[in-house]
């Protein structure tokens, strides 16, 4: 038989989460140790030991998830290295429920680790890139886009913000307010890089980086880590946290790396895991009541409440501009400061789940929302080119 | 601007011979009629391989457009700000591409009319930019 993706709905659960992120910027711990921290402290955090784990999802350069394991002394019976860019960690709770589910492993722990501010800012990934290219095959965008010059990954994500400009009338000062509401989020996060209030001029004012992008109007540079465990329904019950249900999962790309090759630069593939996801959980999205969505830019957030149907296409920058995403609003949104304030060490899809399973089970402390029933979850990787959703639920949301 | 190419690939010969020559040149599709960029050994819509090289008009429309006020590039610092765009050519596909000569680089906008020029970019080649028509 085939199953339906909503046979899959509230059977798996998210039991524990930790992230780690330091106001400097710097945790000053390597990649692999933070990895070991996380890992416990999610166990620790769910009332489960490292020996119950025996599902294990991570990214990283090289077989991450056999590296760890094997300074762990883990020997996962389910393994998932996927490679999405920011949405991986979304991608990997949709691969573990179902794995979970399946019955191929019991206890799945998503990890994550990276640390940008040791390894120094610069051009790094290209060049390794470069190294690593055959001269008469180059990666496409080494041939048809690098040479242009576009600074990266700002510039292709400014180019979607002009198109969307120029077809809806959306505003600077519009997706400023996205960076005005986080930013008072991350005030309730003493993690946070930033936590003082900015204006809307702040925004407007601080260097342009690629137009109409400012650097408020971009993510942070900063070390991170995190991660959380999943389990059966039933074995969730018995532990020490409210269980965050897996109600439902989406994940589709469009394109890569190349902005180029992007379709619709106003519509990212969250139209379609929005979609997927939303129809397995069986709610819609004046259901949710928390929204943790990936804020490289403050465009990706204004496409991301589009595609996901929070608000009509084209219409996000009247839709945020009233202030509805910041603390008090119609709908909370990147509750912990986000990428734009709180921490991004290159990926963030990590810190949605985190945030989102936190504020589900009640333990996201100063900016906790109440009566949060439903939380998305919504990773973007690449350049707008992978998106993964997830809807997470309490126990009345089953 | 100083450009560099930094690997050319064997499926795009045509191209850059063109480009010594200062002509814009496409792969089209001889099954389904499209005519795609960047260039591939079969036709990314109808999956075909029966393809063949035509010159174009160098016309196109402004689809998305910015301002790098950073570079991308270490040998372009200088040269900042620059305007970087996806052009939509007449003939279909969209390139990324620079828009040049330019007397206020905020001045290019989404659906101008743009036409495309040429960058020496060494070995005899030549970098295709842009110019508003």
């Amino acid at each position: 038989m085939v199953y339906k993706p909503s046979d899959f709905r509230g059977k798996v659960a998210i039991v524990g989460a930790i992230d780690a992120a330091s106001p400097t910027g710097v945790l000053g711990v390597s990649e692999r140790d933070l990895e070991v921290q996380m890992v416990k402290g999610a166990l620790d955090n769910a009332g489960l030991k490292v020996s119950d784990v025996d599902g294990l999802f991570g990214t990283g350069m090289m077989m991450p998830t056999m590296e760890l394991a094997e300074h762990m002394g883990i020997t996962p019976r389910y393994t998932d290295s996927t490679m999405t860019g920011g949405s991986s960690f979304e991608g990997h709770v949709q691969h573990a429920a179902l794995a979970i589910a399946a019955g191929m492993c019991e206890v799945a722990v998503v990890f994550f680790a990276s640390t940008p501010r040791a390894r120094g800012k610069g051009l790094g990934d290209m060049s390794a890139m470069m190294g690593m290219m055959d001269p008469k095959n180059p990666m496409p965008m080494v041939e048809w886009e690098i040479p242009y010059g576009n600074v990266m990954p700002a510039g292709a994500y400014a180019l979607a913000a002009s198109r969307h400009m120029a077809l809806y009338g959306t505003t600077s000062e519009q997706l400023a307010q996205i960076a005005v509401s986080t930013r008072e989020w991350a005030s309730r996060n003493p993690n946070a890089r930033y936590q003082d209030p900015i204006t809307i001029d702040d925004v407007l004012n601080s260097p342009k980086v690629a137009t109409p992008l400012h650097r408020l109007d971009c993510c942070l540079v900063t070390d991170g880590a995190g991660a959380v465990v999943l389990t059966t329904a039933e074995r969730a019950k018995d532990l020490k946290q409210k269980p965050v249900y897996v109600l439902g999962a989406g994940t589709a790309h469009d394109h890569a790396m190349m902005i180029s090759e992007m379709p619709d630069l106003c519509t990212t593939p969250g139209v379609i895991s929005g979609r997927e996801a939303f129809s397995m959980a069986g709610v819609s999205p004046s259901d949710v009541d928390v929204v943790e969505t990936y804020d490289s830019f403050t465009i990706t957030v204004a496409l991301a409440l589009e595609d996901l149907g929070f608000c009509e296409k084209g219409e996000a920058g009247a839709f945020v501009a009233d202030g509805r995403l910041g603390p008090g609003g119609a709908l909370p949104t990147n509750t912990n400061g986000g990428g734009l304030s709180y921490t991004h060490p290159g990926m963030y899809g990590m810190f949605l789940l985190v945030e989102a399973a936190r504020q589900v089970s009640g333990q996201a402390s100063d900016r906790q929302v109440e009566n949060v029933n439903i939380a998305v979850a919504h990773g973007c990787g690449g350049v707008l080119s992978c998106t993964s959703t997830l809807i997470l639920g309490s126990e009345d949301a089953l | 601007m100083s450009r560099m190419l930094m690997g050319t690939s064997q499926v795009a010969e045509p191209f850059w011979k063109g480009t010594e020559e200062k002509v814009l040149r496409l792969q089209f599709c001889k099954d389904c009629g499209k005519a795609h960029h960047y260039p591939r050994n079969f036709c990314p819509y109808c999956h075909g391989d029966n393809l063949e090289w035509k010159d174009v008009s160098g016309e196109g429309t402004i689809y998305a457009v910015t301002v790098c006020h950073k570079p991308g590039l270490p040998t372009m610092a200088a040269s900042v700000p620059y305007v970087v765009a996806l052009v939509d050519l007449a003939e279909g596909p969209r390139m990324m591409t620079n828009i040049v000569g330019l007397d206020d680089v905020n001045s290019a906008k989404v659906g101008d009319k743009v036409k495309v020029a040429w960058e020496d970019a060494g070995s005899g080649k030549n970098l295709a930019v842009i110019e508003v028509a």
